[in-house]
């Protein structure tokens, strides 16, 4: 055994994975590694960070009705919900006060598997950065919520799914009002 | 056991042994972990580990919560094998629950937890290398290979090491469109790279010197510590969990158990290549006969998804264990009938595998010790549960 032929092979080694690095495929042994700053991988659309509210037309009429079965299976519970009411106190659909604690949500998604008004969604959303820690990963209402047409931009594929299904729901729901209607009339 | 009275050169001096402390924050020690050590001159005379910086009370929370709301916990045990810590919490509960699990979805498990292997033991090698003093080069390599991996675990779990993917009966989603033909590509090239690695590293003199007959562990102590996974089978023993329990579906692909014959470092550095070639083998039949469609979830369990509190498992008791890529990881779960779980009990093969630590060192040079504890392969969020 030649002193330092091990350190002589290793360094072949080296030195083609080097060259490789620069002439090759990402997949085949080239460099695959990103700038992140400057440029950005294209986020998979299963990809799921925090979660956000979906609404459909405007932001007052969010698809939340406030039920609080998220903020009862969430984990490490970071969701506050409070319902909203109307002048005379009587419990309305939608939430005055819908809390998400960033800091404490440990992106598990078990609020989208488990609503089933499909209002809660992860984000893509990371770049969340604030330079406390109490008030700027404090989410309320206003900051969670966005349009369905944000959530249609970022997972295409599931959107597609999920509208499919709310309008054959709604569908059934227009259906099952109007035979109902006509006796009103005659009466 | 040295003393002093074996080494000629300090029988005339009036030597004293030196205690000093590795850790909680040292890059060797894998994560908040400490080791008291008393040193005669750089040797190794006595050792206590001291653990227990990451304890976060992981029983007790998930006693406290619904079944299903662990299994996100679960990922946090060893951070770096998810997959597998999931399996064997579903695998436990639907023992519990009497719940059969859909042949597909047991194939995307298998694949899953083959491919977490893989990511597992490469990443173990890399780190070994850099307590070896390779420093970067064999764990870059490693981790280009395994980021790929992780790649895939993004595109189906979401997550690349929180992966959250396994529920009671099943998965939570099916695999999205193409995906197989990817682990196809990845598993094209991953031989190629191991042979790289291995030319790079299992012939290298400098690794052999520094691995051989360092850190050996007997059969006889192995069994009566308890040990389990790539540890044990280093040592001779070739038990598995895969091959004695056949849980989920192992029982139909065929692969061999890798044994080593001395139990040094160098043995579990090999045993740990070897499977990973055993994984590929393992993955090649599970690709060719994962059926092209069928249910991912069973239909008892499905209901449980949209609503985790209505999931009450009857009165009993079931312990699940799979082969971890670092041993038995088993999971102890008692239902008094409630949605939540009465006992919840984690075996965790890092903590028993840490146990024979001290007596893997003594002796040692203090620089091997670092070489022996990459070797046991501990993940401190399992130690410290």
């Amino acid at each position: 055994m030649i002193f330092g032929a091990g350190i002589l092979k290793g360094m072949l080694v080296t030195l083609r994975s080097f060259v490789n690095s620069y002439f090759k495929k990402p997949d085949q042994g080239g460099l695959f590694t990103v700038e992140y700053p400057e440029k950005r991988l294209v986020a998979k659309e299963r990809f799921r960070n925090f979660p956000f509210l979906v609404y459909d037309e405007k932001p007052e009429d969010p698809r939340c009705v406030a039920c609080d079965i998220c903020a009862k299976e969430c984990p490490p519970k970071c969701i506050t919900i409070v319902r909203d009411a109307d002048a005379e106190g009587r419990p309305l659909k939608k939430p005055a006060l819908f809390d998400i604690d960033l800091s404490v949500c440990m992106n598990c998604g078990i609020c989208e598997e488990a609503c089933p008004f499909d209002a809660i969604f992860m984000d893509h959303e990371f770049e969340i950065a604030g330079t406390e820690r109490h008030q700027s990963l404090l989410y309320h209402k206003e900051d969670l919520l966005k349009s369905n047409g944000y959530f249609r931009q970022i997972r295409p594929s599931d959107a597609a799914l999920i509208d499919a299904r709310r309008k054959e729901a709604e569908d059934k729901k227009k259906a099952a009002l109007k035979p109902a209607a006509p006796p009103e009339k005659k009466e | 056991m040295k003393n002093k009275t074996d080494t000629p050169l300090t029988e005339d001096f009036d030597t004293q042994t030196l205690q000093i402390n590795v850790g909680p924050q040292h890059p060797a020690t894998h994560g908040v972990f400490r080791m008291d050590l008393t040193l005669d001159g750089e040797t190794v005379v006595r050792l206590k580990p001291v653990m227990g910086y990451l304890h976060r009370n992981h029983e007790q929370i998930a006693e406290n919560m619904t079944y299903a709301a662990s299994m996100p916990y679960t990922d946090r045990l060893d951070y770096f094998n998810s997959m597998s810590n999931n399996f064997g919490y579903a695998l436990a509960v639907e023992k519990l629950a009497g719940i059969e699990v859909p042949e597909r979805a047991d194939y995307i498990r298998v694949i899953l937890a083959e491919l977490t292997r893989i990511v597992n033991h490469i990443s173990v090698i890399g780190f070994l290398l850099n307590d070896l003093g390779a420093f970067f080069t064999p764990l870059t390599y490693a981790f280009r290979e395994r980021e790929k991996i992780l790649d895939l675990f993004e595109e189906i779990a979401g997550s690349r090491m929180m992966c959250n993917y396994f529920r009671f009966g099943g998965v939570k989603r099916d695999l999205p469109p193409g995906l197989l033909e990817r682990i196809r590509t990845m598993m094209d090239v991953f031989p190629r790279f191991l042979d790289e690695f291995e030319a790079l590293l299992t012939d290298n003199d400098i690794l052999c010197l520094r691995c051989q007959n360092v850190g050996v562990l007997g059969r006889e102590l192995a069994l009566n510590a308890g040990l389990s996974g790539p540890m044990l089978r280093a040592s001779g023993l070739g038990y598995d969990i895969r091959k004695v329990d056949r849980y989920s579906i192992y029982g139909r692909f065929d692969f061999k158990v890798p044994v080593g014959s001395k139990g040094d470092v160098y043995d579990r550095y090999y045993v740990r290549v070897l499977e990973m070639r055993e994984s590929l083998k393992i993955l090649d039949q599970a690709l060719r006969q994962i059926p092209s469609s069928g249910d991912i979830i069973s239909r008892k369990a499905a209901p449980f998804l949209k609503a985790p509190r209505n999931f009450k498992p009857p009165v009993g008791e079931a312990y699940g264990r799979v082969e971890s890529p670092k041993g038995e990881l088993g999971f102890y779960v008692v239902s008094d009938g409630s949605p939540q779980p009465w006992r919840y009990h984690v075996r965790a093969p890092s903590l028993i595998n840490l146990t024979v630590l001290e007596d893997l060192c003594i002796g040692h040079k203090l620089a091997d010790a670092m070489v022996i504890l990459g070797s046991i392969d501990i993940v401190l969020g399992e130690v410290d549960h």
